[in-house]
C-alpha cells in the first residue's frame, strides 16, 4: 500500500516547458541571426566582407557604410525614400484617422462590409494594378514623382491606419465626449480637447507604421519611378552588379529604421488585431 | 428660475418605441428622480433633456426657453455620468475647471470656482492628481464637482452612484442631497435603486415600458401607488395582492374576509404592504412557508388562500414554517386595483 503512494507521476510539465523554451529560442534565432550577420558585415571593412573565412565579431569599421553613402545616387535615393514615406505618413493619417473615428462612433449602413473591404484592398495584388497605374500616372504626369509614389503607398497604408485608429477611438468611452459636449464643447472642440490628447500616442504609432510601410515598399517604387527612385527600388536595381559590402550596408540601412519604428509601436499593432488592449 | 417642461416627448429607435408621449413638469429647484427598471426609458429621457439624444417628437423647455433644437452646451445643463467620465489626461483641477475654461472665464475666477466646488465635495487635497490615481468614490466626487462648478440651471445625473459599493453609496447619497439642496439647482436624477429614489427625491417619476406611471412625492408613491406596477416595484418586499369579490355595494370579500372598499361594479384586486400586517385574533389565515429572520424584523412568506403573501413581523415572534398565523391588515392601509387597467381604484 505505502509503496504505491510513493510512486511519483512523471512531471509532464517539464517536457512541455522544454518544448516551449526550444520554440522560443528557435523563433528568436530565426529573426536575430540574419539581423546579426547583416550587422556584422555592415560594420566590417569592404575587404573583410569580401574575404573568407568570415568573422562573427563586428570590427566596427565604417568602411562599408562610407562606401555605401558615397555610391552614386544612393543619398538621393535615401532622400527620396524619406520624402515619400513622410508624405505617405501624413496622407494616410489625414484620410485614415477620420475613417477610423467614423467607424468607431457612428452607425451606418454597410459598416461591417466597409471594414471587411478595407482589409480586402490588401488582398488585391499590386502587380495586377501596376500597368494601368503606370499608364494613368504617365498621362497625368504623376509618374516618377515622389507625390505619385506616395499616393500609391498611401493606399497601401490606409487600411492599417483605419484599423489602428478605429481600435484607438473605440477604446475611448463615448461618455468622455458626451461629458465634453455638456461642458460647453462642440463636436470639434470635444475632439481636439479630449479625444485627440488621448489618442495622440496611438496616432503617432499609426503614422510611424505608415512610414514603415512606405519605407519597405519596393514593387510600386520600382515600377512607377525611374529617376526618383526610393532606396529599396534603387537597391533592387543595383543589386545585381553591386559589390557584396554595398548590399549588406544597403540592407542594413533599410532594415534598421523599420525595425526600430516597429519595435516602438508594437503594442498598438497588437491592439489593431484585438490581441491586447492598451 | 429653471423649470423644466417635457411636452409630448416620444422616442423611437427604429421600430422600437422607447418613450411614449411623456409629459412632465419639474419645478424650479426640485429634485426629481426618474425611477424604473433597466430598459424603461429613464436614461433615454434624461439624455433627451441633455441633448445627447434627439426626441422623435415633442418639446423640451428649460427655464421658459425651448431647447430641444439646441446642442447640449447651449441648454444650461450639466451632467454627471454613470462611469464618471473624468478626463484621464487632465488633473482634477483641470477637470473641474474644464467647462469654465470653455466659457473663457479669467484664471482667478476659474480658480475660485474650482476651489469652492472642490471644497463642497471634500476633494481639495486631490486637485493635482489625475483620474488614474483616484478611487471610484473620489472620481464620482470630481464628476459632481465638475458639474456643479458650471453653476448650471439644471443638473442631470445618470445613475451616478451605481458603481460605488453599498456603504459609500449611502454616504454619497446623503452628501449629494445636501450639496444639491444648497446649490439651488433643479436636479433630475436617474436610478433603478428605489432606496436612492425614496431617500433623495422631492418627487419620483416611476417609469415603466417608456411611460411615466406615476409622478408624486416618495411617500405618495409608497402609500398610494397609482398602478399595480408601482405597488409591486416600490417597497422591499413589494405589496401583497389578493383577488377581491364584490359582496354588495362597497362590500368586498377577500380570502374569506369581509372588507369595506370602493363602490365598484366589477371584481378588483386588494393590496397591502407586508409591513402593514400584524398578528391578531381575527384576520387572514396564513400558513407560513419560509421564515427569514432579518434582525430588525421577521420576514414571513405565507400562503393565503393559494396566493403568496408576505408579512413583516416583530423579530421577537417565534414562527416556524408550517405555522398558521392570523394576520390582520392595519386600518386604512389596504389599496384597490382594477385588474383590467391595473390602475388604482379609490
Amino acid at each position: 500500500m505505502t509503496a504505491v503512494a510513493d510512486v511519483v507521476a512523471p512531471d509532464t510539465r517539464k517536457a512541455g516547458r522544454g518544448l516551449y523554451r526550444a520554440g522560443v529560442i528557435l523563433l528568436c534565432a530565426w529573426v536575430i541571426i540574419p539581423l546579426y550577420l547583416l550587422f556584422v558585415n555592415t560594420m566590417s571593412s569592404p575587404d573583410t566582407v569580401n574575404s573568407f573565412p568570415k568573422s562573427f565579431i563586428p570590427e566596427f569599421n565604417m568602411g562599408s557604410l562610407e562606401f555605401f553613402m558615397g555610391f552614386q545616387g544612393m543619398l538621393r535615393a535615401l532622400w527620396n525614400s524619406v520624402v515619400v514615406a513622410l508624405m505617405t505618413m501624413v496622407m494616410s493619417i489625414a484620410i485614415g484617422a477620420p475613417a477610423g473615428y467614423a467607424l468607431s462612433r457612428f452607425d451606418f449602413r454597410g459598416k461591417e462590409l466597409f471594414r471587411l473591404l478595407i482589409l480586402l484592398t490588401r488582398a488585391f495584388p499590386l502587380p495586377l494594378l501596376a500597368l494601368p497605374l503606370a499608364v494613368l500616372f504617365i498621362r497625368t504626369g504623376l509618374d516618377d514623382t515622389a507625390f505619385g509614389l506616395a499616393l500609391v503607398h498611401t493606399t497601401l497604408a490606409i487600411p492599417f491606419a483605419v484599423l489602428i485608429t478605429f481600435s484607438l477611438f473605440s477604446g475611448i468611452p463615448l461618455e468622455l465626449e458626451e461629458a465634453a459636449w455638456t461642458l460647453g464643447c462642440t463636436r470639434l472642440t470635444a475632439f481636439t480637447k479630449v479625444i485627440l490628447p488621448l489618442v495622440l500616442p496611438g496616432i503617432t504609432a499609426s503614422a510611424i507604421f505608415a512610414f514603415v510601410i512606405s519605407w519597405n515598399e519596393v514593387f510600386a517604387a520600382a515600377v512607377l519611378t525611374i529617376e526618383n527612385r526610393t532606396l529599396p527600388a534603387f537597391l533592387l536595381q543595383t543589386l545585381g552588379e553591386a559589390p557584396l559590402h554595398l548590399k549588406f550596408a544597403g540592407g542594413f540601412i533599410l532594415v534598421v529604421p523599420a525595425l526600430i519604428f516597429i519595435f516602438a509601436v508594437r503594442k498598438y499593432l497588437f491592439a489593431m488585431w484585438g490581441i491586447a488592449n492598451r | 428660475m429653471a423649470e423644466i417642461q417635457i411636452k409630448n416627448v416620444a422616442k423611437n429607435f427604429g421600430s422600437y418605441q422607447a418613450l411614449h408621449d411623456i409629459n412632465l413638469t419639474i419645478a424650479d429647484q426640485e429634485f426629481m428622480v426618474l425611477l424604473g427598471a433597466s430598459g424603461c426609458g429613464k436614461s433615454t429621457l434624461l439624455r433627451i433633456i441633455a441633448g445627447l439624444e434627439t426626441a422623435t417628437t415633442g418639446e423640451i423647455w428649460i427655464g421658459g426657453r425651448r431647447v430641444d433644437h439646441l446642442s447640449p452646451k447651449d441648454r444650461g445643463i450639466s451632467m454627471v455620468f454613470q462611469n464618471y467620465a473624468v478626463f484621464p489626461h487632465l488633473t482634477v483641477f483641470e477637470n473641474i475647471g474644464f467647462g469654465l475654461r470653455m466659457q473663457k472665464l479669467p484664471d482667478d475666477e476659474v480658480k475660485r470656482r474650482v476651489e469652492r466646488t472642490a471644497g463642497l465635495m471634500h476633494i481639495e487635497q486631490l486637485l493635482k492628481r489625475y483620474s488614474g490615481e483616484l478611487s471610484g468614490g473620489q472620481r464620482q466626487r470630481v464628476a459632481v464637482a465638475r458639474a456643479l462648478a458650471m453653476e448650471p440651471d439644471v443638473i442631470l445625473m445618470d445613475e451616478p452612484l451605481s458603481n460605488l459599493d453599498a456603504l459609500l453609496r449611502m454616504e454619497m447619497r446623503a452628501e449629494l442631497k445636501g450639496v444639491l439642496a444648497e446649490s439651488k439647482t433643479t436636479a433630475i436624477y436617474v436610478t433603478h435603486d428605489q432606496v436612492e429614489a425614496m431617500s433623495m427625491a422631492d418627487r419620483i417619476s416611476v417609469m415603466h415600458q417608456g411611460k411615466i406611471v406615476q409622478a408624486a412625492t416618495p411617500i405618495e408613491v409608497y402609500r398610494d401607488p397609482a398602478a399595480e406596477f408601482v405597488a409591486s416595484f416600490i417597497g422591499n418586499p413589494p405589496m401583497n395582492f389578493l383577488p377581491a369579490e364584490a359582496a354588495g355595494s362597497g362590500r368586498w370579500t377577500v380570502a374569506g374576509q369581509n372588507l369595506d372598499g370602493p363602490a365598484n361594479g366589477k371584481d378588483l384586486k386588494w393590496a397591502i404592504r407586508p409591513e402593514d400586517l400584524r398578528i391578531a385574533d381575527q384576520g387572514f389565515g396564513a400558513r407560513a412557508k419560509v421564515v427569514e429572520p432579518l434582525g430588525a424584523h421577521l420576514l414571513v412568506t405565507c400562503d393565503v388562500d393559494g396566493h403568496q403573501f408576505r408579512a413583516v413581523l416583530d423579530s421577537e415572534l417565534s414562527v416556524k414554517p408550517g405555522d398558521v398565523l392570523t394576520l390582520a391588515p392595519q386600518e386604512g392601509r389596504g389599496r384597490w386595483f382594477d385588474p383590467e387597467t391595473t390602475l388604482a381604484v379609490a
